[in-house]
Protein backbone atom coordinates (compact mmCIF):
# COMPACT_ATOMS: atom_id res chain seq x y z
CA UNK A 1 0.00 0.00 0.00
CA UNK A 2 1.29 3.26 -1.24
CA UNK A 3 2.32 5.46 2.12
CA UNK A 4 1.94 9.09 2.46
CA UNK A 5 3.45 11.40 4.68
CA UNK A 6 1.13 13.66 6.84
CA UNK A 7 2.72 16.18 8.36
CA UNK A 8 1.06 15.43 11.97
CA UNK A 9 1.15 12.06 11.72
CA UNK A 10 3.89 10.54 9.68
CA UNK A 11 3.54 7.95 7.10
CA UNK A 12 0.11 6.53 7.05
CA UNK A 13 -1.96 4.83 4.63
CA UNK A 14 -3.05 6.47 1.48
CA UNK A 15 -7.03 4.88 2.02
CA UNK A 16 -7.07 7.39 4.93
CA UNK A 17 -6.36 10.51 2.83
CA UNK A 18 -8.53 12.72 -0.12
CA UNK A 19 -6.82 14.41 -2.65
CA UNK A 20 -8.35 18.27 -3.15
CA UNK A 21 -6.95 19.39 -6.25
CA UNK A 22 -4.54 21.71 -7.29
CA UNK A 23 -2.25 23.52 -4.66
CA UNK A 24 -1.40 27.26 -4.60
CA UNK A 25 -4.58 28.60 -6.25
CA UNK A 26 -4.70 32.28 -4.83
CA UNK A 27 -7.89 33.45 -4.95
CA UNK A 28 -7.59 37.43 -6.39
CA UNK A 29 -7.25 39.87 -3.88
CA UNK A 30 -10.34 41.87 -5.24
CA UNK A 31 -12.35 39.91 -7.52
CA UNK A 32 -14.52 43.15 -9.05
CA UNK A 33 -11.03 43.98 -10.79
CA UNK A 34 -10.91 40.83 -12.22
CA UNK A 35 -11.83 40.41 -16.30
CA UNK A 36 -14.39 37.47 -16.84
CA UNK A 37 -11.58 35.46 -19.21
CA UNK A 38 -9.32 35.59 -15.61
CA UNK A 39 -11.76 34.88 -13.08
CA UNK A 40 -13.24 31.96 -15.12
CA UNK A 41 -9.20 30.09 -15.71
CA UNK A 42 -9.07 30.72 -11.74
CA UNK A 43 -12.56 29.22 -10.99
CA UNK A 44 -12.01 26.32 -13.32
CA UNK A 45 -8.57 26.08 -15.56
CA UNK A 46 -6.23 23.74 -13.67
CA UNK A 47 -2.69 22.87 -14.32
CA UNK A 48 -2.41 18.56 -15.59
CA UNK A 49 1.55 18.02 -15.75
CA UNK A 50 3.05 14.82 -16.80
CA UNK A 51 5.45 14.71 -13.59
CA UNK A 52 6.05 16.72 -10.26
CA UNK A 53 2.36 18.25 -9.46
CA UNK A 54 1.60 20.21 -6.01
CA UNK A 55 -1.73 19.50 -4.81
CA UNK A 56 -3.59 20.14 -1.49
CA UNK A 57 -4.43 16.88 0.22
CA UNK A 58 -6.50 16.09 3.81
CA UNK A 59 -5.74 13.21 6.27
CA UNK A 60 -9.28 12.68 6.20
CA UNK A 61 -9.60 9.76 8.09
CA UNK A 62 -6.97 10.94 10.83
CA UNK A 63 -5.90 14.10 12.16
CA UNK A 64 -8.40 15.95 9.62
CA UNK A 65 -5.60 18.06 8.21
CA UNK A 66 -5.26 19.11 5.06
CA UNK A 67 -1.57 19.71 3.81
CA UNK A 68 0.53 20.37 0.67
CA UNK A 69 2.08 17.23 -1.32
CA UNK A 70 4.41 17.12 -4.54
CA UNK A 71 3.17 14.18 -6.61
CA UNK A 72 4.45 12.77 -9.42
CA UNK A 73 1.65 11.95 -11.35
CA UNK A 74 2.83 9.16 -13.58
CA UNK A 75 4.52 7.23 -11.30
CA UNK A 76 2.28 8.51 -8.23
CA UNK A 77 5.48 8.90 -6.30
CA UNK A 78 5.41 11.65 -3.76
CA UNK A 79 8.04 13.64 -3.51
CA UNK A 80 7.55 16.00 -0.89
CA UNK A 81 4.36 17.12 1.53
CA UNK A 82 4.58 20.33 3.10
CA UNK A 83 2.14 22.27 5.80
CA UNK A 84 -0.45 24.45 4.61
CA UNK A 85 0.94 27.99 3.84
CA UNK A 86 4.21 26.88 3.35
CA UNK A 87 6.89 26.09 0.17
CA UNK A 88 8.42 22.70 -1.13
CA UNK A 89 11.82 22.60 -0.86
CA UNK A 90 11.79 20.89 -4.08
CA UNK A 91 10.65 21.89 -7.22
CA UNK A 92 7.56 21.23 -9.34
CA UNK A 93 9.68 21.59 -12.37
CA UNK A 94 12.05 19.10 -11.11
CA UNK A 95 13.29 16.06 -13.65
CA UNK A 96 10.83 12.74 -12.99
CA UNK A 97 12.81 10.28 -10.74
CA UNK B 1 -23.93 22.85 29.11
CA UNK B 2 -26.92 21.04 28.60
CA UNK B 3 -28.72 19.64 30.92
CA UNK B 4 -27.88 16.34 32.03
CA UNK B 5 -30.80 15.20 33.91
CA UNK B 6 -32.52 15.32 30.93
CA UNK B 7 -30.39 12.56 29.45
CA UNK B 8 -32.25 10.20 27.91
CA UNK B 9 -31.64 6.19 28.63
CA UNK B 10 -29.31 5.07 26.63
CA UNK B 11 -29.59 1.94 24.00
CA UNK B 12 -27.03 0.36 22.07
CA UNK B 13 -27.57 -0.77 19.06
CA UNK B 14 -25.50 -4.03 20.16
CA UNK B 15 -27.66 -4.87 23.32
CA UNK B 16 -28.56 -7.86 23.00
CA UNK B 17 -26.51 -8.57 20.01
CA UNK B 18 -23.64 -8.47 20.54
CA UNK B 19 -22.46 -10.97 23.46
CA UNK B 20 -19.12 -11.50 24.92
CA UNK B 21 -17.43 -13.89 22.71
CA UNK B 22 -14.52 -15.82 22.63
CA UNK B 23 -13.38 -16.62 18.64
CA UNK B 24 -11.15 -18.63 17.13
CA UNK B 25 -7.71 -17.67 17.56
CA UNK B 26 -7.55 -16.48 21.34
CA UNK B 27 -9.66 -13.30 20.19
CA UNK B 28 -12.27 -11.33 22.73
CA UNK B 29 -14.49 -8.92 20.85
CA UNK B 30 -16.95 -7.28 23.54
CA UNK B 31 -18.64 -3.88 23.94
CA UNK B 32 -17.40 -1.42 26.51
CA UNK B 33 -19.93 -0.15 29.29
CA UNK B 34 -21.08 3.01 28.07
CA UNK B 35 -19.10 6.53 29.33
CA UNK B 36 -19.36 10.03 29.06
CA UNK B 37 -16.83 11.03 26.22
CA UNK B 38 -16.11 14.79 24.77
CA UNK B 39 -15.05 16.11 21.69
CA UNK B 40 -12.83 18.95 22.54
CA UNK B 41 -11.37 21.64 20.05
CA UNK B 42 -9.27 24.30 20.44
CA UNK B 43 -6.19 25.60 19.09
CA UNK B 44 -3.02 24.42 20.07
CA UNK B 45 -1.03 27.27 21.85
CA UNK B 46 -0.25 28.43 25.32
CA UNK B 47 0.22 25.53 27.81
CA UNK B 48 -3.25 24.51 29.07
CA UNK B 49 -4.67 21.89 31.48
CA UNK B 50 -8.72 20.01 29.93
CA UNK B 51 -10.30 18.10 33.10
CA UNK B 52 -6.40 17.14 34.42
CA UNK B 53 -4.87 16.38 30.79
CA UNK B 54 -1.82 18.59 29.60
CA UNK B 55 -3.29 19.68 26.18
CA UNK B 56 0.62 19.19 24.95
CA UNK B 57 0.32 16.21 24.65
CA UNK B 58 1.82 14.31 21.89
CA UNK B 59 -0.60 13.86 18.65
CA UNK B 60 -2.05 10.40 18.23
CA UNK B 61 -1.40 9.54 21.56
CA UNK B 62 -3.56 8.49 24.92
CA UNK B 63 -3.12 9.62 28.29
CA UNK B 64 -4.90 7.66 31.24
CA UNK B 65 -5.26 9.25 34.23
CA UNK B 66 -8.05 7.50 37.07
CA UNK B 67 -10.93 6.33 35.70
CA UNK B 68 -10.19 9.27 32.59
CA UNK B 69 -8.82 9.29 29.64
CA UNK B 70 -7.65 12.11 26.75
CA UNK B 71 -6.61 10.72 23.21
CA UNK B 72 -5.14 13.71 20.99
CA UNK B 73 -6.57 12.83 17.71
CA UNK B 74 -5.10 16.20 15.46
CA UNK B 75 -3.42 19.73 16.41
CA UNK B 76 -6.53 20.92 17.92
CA UNK B 77 -8.84 17.76 18.33
CA UNK B 78 -8.76 16.20 21.42
CA UNK B 79 -11.41 12.92 22.38
CA UNK B 80 -11.97 13.24 26.09
CA UNK B 81 -13.76 10.09 28.46
CA UNK B 82 -14.34 9.67 31.82
CA UNK B 83 -16.82 7.43 34.01
CA UNK B 84 -20.70 8.46 32.90
CA UNK B 85 -21.09 9.83 36.34
CA UNK B 86 -18.55 12.77 35.30
CA UNK B 87 -20.09 14.30 32.44
CA UNK B 88 -20.95 17.37 34.11
CA UNK B 89 -18.00 17.76 36.10
CA UNK B 90 -15.49 17.00 32.99
CA UNK B 91 -17.21 19.62 31.03
CA UNK B 92 -17.04 22.34 34.02
CA UNK B 93 -13.06 21.46 34.38
CA UNK B 94 -12.89 22.14 30.75
CA UNK B 95 -14.66 24.98 30.76
CA UNK B 96 -12.68 26.22 34.17
CA UNK B 97 -9.23 26.54 32.58
CA UNK B 98 -10.53 27.27 28.83
CA UNK B 99 -12.66 29.85 29.84
CA UNK B 100 -10.67 32.66 28.21
CA UNK B 101 -9.63 30.71 24.83
CA UNK B 102 -11.96 30.07 21.99
CA UNK B 103 -12.89 26.90 22.29
CA UNK B 104 -15.42 23.88 21.52
CA UNK B 105 -16.58 20.82 23.57
CA UNK B 106 -19.59 18.88 22.63
CA UNK B 107 -20.96 15.67 24.19
CA UNK B 108 -20.23 12.63 22.02
CA UNK B 109 -21.24 10.38 24.73
CA UNK B 110 -24.43 8.89 22.60
CA UNK B 111 -22.72 9.16 19.18
CA UNK B 112 -19.91 6.47 20.30
CA UNK B 113 -19.82 3.20 21.25
CA UNK B 114 -17.06 1.81 22.51
CA UNK B 115 -15.72 -2.21 21.54
CA UNK B 116 -12.91 -4.22 22.83
CA UNK B 117 -11.00 -6.35 21.22
CA UNK B 118 -8.40 -8.36 22.69
CA UNK B 119 -6.09 -11.18 22.40
CA UNK B 120 -2.84 -12.34 20.91
CA UNK B 121 -4.27 -12.25 17.38
CA UNK B 122 -6.73 -8.95 17.94
CA UNK B 123 -3.90 -6.98 15.74
CA UNK B 124 -4.70 -9.23 13.00
CA UNK B 125 -7.84 -9.62 13.21
CA UNK B 126 -8.19 -5.48 13.54
CA UNK B 127 -5.73 -5.32 9.67
CA UNK B 128 -8.12 -7.35 8.28
CA UNK B 129 -10.51 -3.76 7.56
CA UNK B 130 -7.78 -1.73 9.29
CA UNK B 131 -4.70 -0.21 7.34
CA UNK B 132 -2.35 1.07 9.64
CA UNK B 133 0.83 -0.83 11.20
CA UNK B 134 -0.38 -2.28 14.60
CA UNK B 135 3.48 -3.53 15.30
CA UNK B 136 4.69 -2.53 18.92
CA UNK B 137 7.24 -0.41 16.84
CA UNK B 138 4.74 1.71 15.06
CA UNK B 139 1.95 1.28 17.46
CA UNK B 140 2.96 1.14 20.80
CA UNK B 141 0.97 1.13 24.25
CA UNK B 142 -0.47 4.78 24.74
CA UNK B 143 -1.39 5.13 20.59
CA UNK B 144 -4.94 6.37 19.82
CA UNK B 145 -5.70 7.39 16.40
CA UNK B 146 -8.56 8.45 14.33
CA UNK B 147 -8.29 5.15 10.93
CA UNK B 148 -10.42 3.51 9.21
CA UNK B 149 -11.90 0.09 9.75
CA UNK B 150 -13.20 -1.70 6.55
CA UNK B 151 -15.39 0.87 5.31
CA UNK B 152 -16.40 2.64 8.49
CA UNK B 153 -14.22 5.41 10.37
CA UNK B 154 -13.44 4.71 13.68
CA UNK B 155 -11.32 5.76 16.92
CA UNK B 156 -8.52 3.11 17.38
CA UNK B 157 -6.84 3.17 20.84
CA UNK B 158 -4.20 0.77 22.35
CA UNK B 159 -3.97 2.29 26.18
CA UNK B 160 -1.08 -0.74 27.42
CA UNK B 161 0.89 -3.48 26.21
CA UNK B 162 -1.13 -5.92 26.33
CA UNK B 163 -2.58 -6.86 23.12
CA UNK B 164 -6.13 -5.10 23.97
CA UNK B 165 -7.75 -2.44 21.67
CA UNK B 166 -10.23 -0.27 22.18
CA UNK B 167 -12.96 0.80 18.87
CA UNK B 168 -14.69 4.25 19.23
CA UNK B 169 -17.18 4.04 16.52
CA UNK B 170 -20.18 5.77 15.79
CA UNK B 171 -23.11 4.40 16.78
CA UNK B 172 -24.93 3.85 13.46
CA UNK B 173 -21.28 2.06 12.26
CA UNK B 174 -21.71 -0.04 15.27
CA UNK B 175 -23.41 -2.98 14.48
CA UNK B 176 -20.76 -3.08 11.16
CA UNK B 177 -17.95 -2.93 12.73
CA UNK B 178 -18.82 -5.04 15.46
CA UNK B 179 -19.37 -7.92 13.07
CA UNK B 180 -16.43 -7.16 10.88
CA UNK B 181 -14.29 -7.66 14.11
CA UNK B 182 -16.13 -11.00 15.00
CA UNK B 183 -16.18 -12.03 11.37
CA UNK B 184 -12.52 -11.52 10.60
CA UNK B 185 -11.73 -13.79 13.51
CA UNK B 186 -13.73 -16.32 12.62
CA UNK B 187 -10.96 -16.12 9.66
CA UNK B 188 -8.40 -16.49 12.22
CA UNK B 189 -9.21 -20.15 12.64
CA UNK B 190 -5.96 -21.47 11.06
CA UNK B 191 -3.80 -18.61 12.79
CA UNK B 192 -4.15 -19.93 16.22
ZN1 LIG C 1 -2.47 13.30 9.78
Amino acid sequence: MLLIDCPCCGLRPETEFRCGGQAHVARPEKPVDVGDQDWSEYLFVRANPRGVHAERWIHQHGCGRWFNALRDTVSDRFVETYPMGGKPKSTTTEARA
Amino acid sequence: MLDDSLYARRVSPLDGAAKPASLPGGVTVRQLKPEARFSLRVKAGAPADAAGFALDQKINSIVVRGGRWSARLGPDEWLIGGPEADAQLIAEEVEATLRDRPHSLVSVSHRNVSLEISGANAAIALNAGCPLDLSDAAFPAGSATRTLLGKCEIVLIRAGAEPSYRVEVWRSFSTYAHGFLVEAAFGLQNAA
